[in-house]
This record gives structure tokens, sequence and C-alpha cells, in this order.
């Protein structure tokens, strides 16, 4: 089931939650929802659901505007963070709810009720623990409960939220895979919400990063990642240096030193992103920064240092796995050359002003990684 | 082992010498058996001064039976319809926003705040003699002051606040997520209310249901005032004993009282059987 929304908002008293959404979700699509808390992105999931209801615009499931469909008529799995199991229902009635609860010829007989439930057990890796209360599984057992109840009734779209965010990092980490796995298995439309990066990047085939209510960017993993649309979207998607520059006939310059070719043709004070990963030490005649070393922690696969732009004194932080050659030249009190891998470059002054708030202005970037 | 640890916690520094908890013990044991046990204990031994024999003839004569019945009477109306109350508005204030809320959980509260003697006066002004309302019901054969309808009035007006006040935060601190869960998977309204959120309060909702018998079997300000006290017909039990009290027919009155007494001992007893459970139940919601 595909869906598109449009121009959708929603006002909390004098709290602009969402500000004229738009967004289209192909069928069998796994999307994530991500986005600092206060971004709307649960608000976004819960109007999709019918749990909540836009001020304006509209929701399509299969081009079909569902706004006089309530919540219940929706076909909809919805899975909340603290798993909302009832609590006085063992897991495999808990799982058989939906079919329960339906009436005349669309509740299927108690027999095949039961075998439904055991299937989806089954299916979330639970056999045997159909007699048990919630009360008696861990947390991720609990969550897949939840998932197996709401793939119950076979819904057009499956909508979670945060659905790991009440679990340990572990588990976190085995439940994306696993719900990885899930999706390809049965294909449903799924939505999550997550504050994650990491989950959210891991997971999705397509991430919609939200901010403010609004949709910052929307793309695949990959065009999130090299390609963001603005600082914010590059901040939140890990870690960050920001480091002043300027734009000059092509080239781009950090406190005199000509760091990188820059190919486009704007002129002007930048600021230029680049992520610590994506340091590393400048072979000669390569474009480079040069930076002294303050310090250098190991810690475990990635090592960290920090290290200095002399000119201006501003501090960079570089990671490189700890098997990679460039580790040994980072020694403190070294001076070194490093090559930006990869990188974006937002002009410093908003180039915009829209109803009266700056928006950064994106004026290009480079990718030596593919030049070379 | 155990010794030695028990040795170390006498001495850990939030605990008093032995000689000042021994003191802080007796001084409430004492407390306790003078302003409680004793008359309670008292009660009974009254009861039963002239024996058994006067006991029971107390307890079995018709005026005697015709309180117990009013009372178990207008307690059997009261509180399944305060049950029924009280869920509502206590279903209505915790899941759903809606204008005016604050106002009606303060009107909840209302009959606690009143004095009973009000609580009984106000039906009195409306369905008395001279009373606004009375012209509503003066074609009819009913009569409500006097009565037995007004004594259940008033026994749902003063036992109202239990049911709702007691579900009220319990709802709140579930939420709706399950209802939503419940709702996301098919089931309409009365089969999300049947299945997921009453159960979720079904502790909860005993413990109020037995807080509001207790205290509808023994009101007696606001009953008193629209009873009129006619004996054998209009007296419910906390009546009937100030009557016996006052006509100095002792051990009639005490016997009745020590009913009331026991009728309070069992409801604490269940309270405190449920506050065992419930509390399960409630440290079991916070798990999840």
């Amino acid at each position: 089931m595909d869906i598109t929304l449009s121009t959708i908002d929603k006002q909390f008293g004098q709290f602009k939650a969402l500000d004229n959404i738009d967004l289209h979700i192909e069928s069998g699509e796994l999307i994530a929802l991500l986005g600092p808390s206060g971004s709307g992105k649960t608000t976004l999931l819960r109007i999709i659901a019918g749990l909540e209801f836009a001020d304006g615009g509209a929701v399509y499931f299969g081009g079909e505007d569902v706004a006089a469909t309530p919540l219940r008529k929706r076909q909809i799995g919805f899975v909340f963070q603290h798993y909302a199991l009832f609590k006085h229902m063992t897991v495999r009635d808990n799982v058989s709810f939906g079919l329960r609860v339906r009436k005349g010829e669309t509740r299927p007989d108690k027999a095949s009720i039961r075998r439904r439930a055991d299937e989806l057990l089954d299916l979330v890796q639970l056999s045997g623990l159909g007699d048990r209360y919630p009360h008696q599984l861990s947390g991720g057992q609990r969550q897949r409960v939840a998932l197996a109840r709401a793939l119950a009734i076979e819904p057009k779209v499956l909508l979670l939220d945060e659905p790991f965010g009440a679990l340990d990092a572990k588990v976190r980490k085995e439940l994306r895979q696993w719900l990885r796995e899930l999706h390809q298995k049965t294909g449903v439309t799924t939505l999550f919400v997550t504050h994650d990066q990491e989950e959210a990047l891991e997971l999705a085939d397509r991430v919609v990063i939200m901010s403010d209510g609004k949709i910052a960017q929307v793309g695949s993993v990959d065009d999130v990642y090299e390609r963001p649309a603005s600082p914010l979207v590059f901040d939140f998607l890990g870690s960050t240096n920001r480091i002043s520059a300027q734009v000059q006939d092509g080239d781009l310059v950090v406190g005199g030193q000509q760091v990188a070719r820059y190919n486009g043709d704007q002129t002007g004070s930048a600021t230029l992103y680049v992520r610590p990963g994506d340091l590393r030490v400048a072979g000669a005649g390569d474009p480079g920064l040069e930076v002294t070393v303050l310090n250098v922690q190991r810690t475990g696969p990635i090592v960290r240092a920090t290290v200095e732009i002399p000119p201006t004194g501003q501090r960079l932080a570089v990671e490189v796995p700890h098997l990679h050659h460039d580790v040994k030249e980072f020694v403190p009190e070294q001076t070194l050359r490093l090559r930006l891998m990869q990188f974006s470059v937002f002009a410093a002054e908003p180039e915009f002003i829209k109803d009266g708030v700056s928006t950064p202005h994106l004026i290009g970037r480079e990718r030596l990684r593919q030049v070379q | 082992m155990s010794a030695v640890l028990s040795g170390k916690a006498s001495h850990s520094a939030v605990t008093e010498s032995a000689s000042v908890r021994r003191l802080l013990i007796a001084g409430a044991l004492l407390f306790l058996l003078l302003f409680l046990l004793l008359p309670l204990m008292s009660v009974f031994f009254e009861a039963l001064r002239n024996g058994i024999g006067t006991y029971v003839e107390a307890l079995t004569e018709p005026d005697a039976i015709a309180a117990i019945k009013l009372t178990l009477f207008a307690a059997g109306i009261a509180v399944p319809l305060n049950l029924v109350f009280g869920v509502a508005a206590a279903w209505a204030v915790a899941k759903f926003e809606f204008r005016g809320k604050t106002l009606l959980t303060t009107l909840i509260d209302l009959p606690f705040s009143v004095s009973p003697v009000v609580s009984g006066l106000i039906y009195v002004l409306m369905f008395g003699a001279s009373g606004w309302a009375a012209g509503l019901i003066a074609d009819t054969n009913i009569q409500i002051i006097f009565a037995l309808p007004g004594i259940v009035l008033a026994t749902i007006f003063v036992t109202f606040p239990f049911v709702a006040r007691e579900l009220i935060p319990l709802m709140q601190e579930q939420g709706t997520d399950d209802e939503q869960a419940a709702l996301s998977l098919g089931a309409n309204g009365w089969q999300t209310f049947w299945h997921v959120t009453l159960p979720n309060v079904r502790w909860g909702l005993l413990y109020g249901v037995l807080l509001c018998n207790a205290r509808a079997m023994g009101e007696f300000g606001a009953v008193s005032v629209v009873s009129g006290h006619i004996r054998g017909e209009t007296n419910t039990m906390p009546l009937h004993v100030e009557i016996l009290y006052n006509e100095y027919n002792f051990a009639a009155a005490f016997a009745m009282a020590s009913v009331l007494a026991s009728l309070a001992l069992l409801t604490l007893g269940l309270k405190s059987l449920l506050e065992t459970r419930h509390g399960e139940a409630l440290s079991q919601s916070h798990k999840h």
C-alpha cells in the first residue's frame, strides 16, 4: 500500500508541530522518520495511523483519502515504544487479539486463530512462549510480541514509534537486524520513528529527516549521508567538524591554506563541514590542511586525535581505524597535513531570509574520493 | 552472619538507640489502644453486657431487621450506580481531553467537601413540600423526602467520589497506549473498554467499590436529614443506633452498633488484602 501525505499541518496550541508536509511512500518501502525530539516525527506517524488528526492537508492510502476512516478500520499495525501489551492476557491472547475482536464471518474459528497466533510467534522467534504473560518476558521479547500482534491483522502499513528506544544497546542492534529481515519476508510498507541516526541509516531504504515540523531532507541512506542538503542534516547524521573558510577562484582556503579544489563558481565566506572519520594524512602533492597534533586516544576500534589549525587555533577531531597506516603519523606535537576526503561547504552568511528565519544556503561540495 | 548484620544495622546512623525506640513504640501502641481499640472493644462489650440472648433479641426485633434491610437496600442501589457513574467519570477524565475537564474533576470531589448535613438538605430543598422540584412529582404518588428514594439519593450523593477518585489517578498513570493499541487492532469502543480498560483497573475498581459500600452503609448525616426517622420504615442502621441510644436502650443500640463495627472491620480486612494484591498489580504495570 503506498502512502501519500499532502500539505499536512498540525498545531498544538501555539506550537506548530507540522508545517506543510508533503511525502510519498512507495508500497513495500522501509522508511525512517529521523529527527531530534520535538521535530514532529512522532506526530506525523500518529497522523498516518489515525491516532491524531491533521489541522490541514490529507493522507492517502493507495490513492484514497483516509480522513473519514477511523483508526480501527485503517488496518494499521502500530507498535508503541513501551509495547502497550495487554498485561492480563497471555502472549498468545495478545497476538490473537486483533482476530478475536472481529465480528461475524470475518472472525476465524478458534482453532485457526490459535494456529495463526502460533505461526506469528514462530515468525518472531518466540515459539513456545504463547502461554506466558508479558511481565515474564524480557524487553526485546515484549517488543517482538507487540510486532507479532500488529502483524496478526495483516496490516497494509506497519508503523513503529521509537520501537527500540526502551531497549539496551545490544538488544537494539539484534532487533534492527531482525526487523530488516522481517520486512524482507513480509514486504509490508513500514515506517518507523527514531532519533538514532545509526538506527535510521542501518535499517531504512529511505530516510526522512525532520526538523522543527518540516522535512529537512528525504533520500536514500547514501543521499542524506553523503549529500546533506543543509548544515542541520550534516550535523544530525554524525559528529562534525565546522571550519570557517573562504571560497576563491575554485579553491577552498582555510587560514591562508589552500585545502581543496572546489568546483562551484561562488566566491565568499563559507563554512566547511567535515566528519572526523573523513580526514586522512595527505600524500605529497595532495591538497591538504596543515595541522598540529595535540593528543591521541586509542578507544578500541577507533583512534581519536585532536589536532589544531596553527594560524587560527581551531581544533578538529580526527578518527582513524586502529589498524590504518595513518595511525603512526599521529604523534603529539607533530605537524602533518590532512586531506579532506569528503566534505560539504555551506555559505556562512544566510543567502535567503525566509519568514524572518535565515535558511542556510548550500553553495557546493566536493567529493575528492570520486575525483581521483 | 545474620547476628553480625543486625548488630551493624542497629548502629547505623539513622536508627535511634534501643531505649528511645522502645519508648516511641510504646507511645504509639498506647495511643492506638486508648483511642481506637478500647472504644471499639467497648462497643462489643456493651452489646454483650446483658448476655447473648438480649443481643440476638435486639438484632431480631422487627424494627432492627427493617433497619438492616433498608441499609442493605440503599447500599445495594447506591453502590452499583456509583460504580457505573464512577467508571464513566474516571474514563472521561483520564482518557479524553475536553473543555471543562477541570470543572468536572472539582465537581466529582464536591460531596467530600460539603458537610453531609448540607448534602441531605439540598434534597429536602429540592423535593420537600415547598421545594422547587416538588411540583414535578406532585401529580404522581412518588414520595422522595422521608422515604426510600430520598435515602438512596442522599447516599448516592455522599458516596459518589469513592470509585471515581480511586480510578482517575490509576487510569491517568496507565495512559491511553493500551486503548490505542486495541483500536488499531480493530476493536470497537466497547470491546476496548471491556477487554482492555476494565481489566487494567479491576483491583482499583474493587477497592473503590469497597470504600463506597462502607460509606454507603455507615452514612449518618445526609440520610438523617432526608429520612424523617420513621421507625421500621425510614430508619437505616446508623439512625436506628441513634434512636435506641436516645431511648437509653444501650444494649440494643450497642448491638446494632456492633454490626456496623463488624462491617467496618470486614471492609478493612478486605481492603488490606486487596492492597497487597492491588499493589502487586500496580508494580506489575510499572514493569511494562
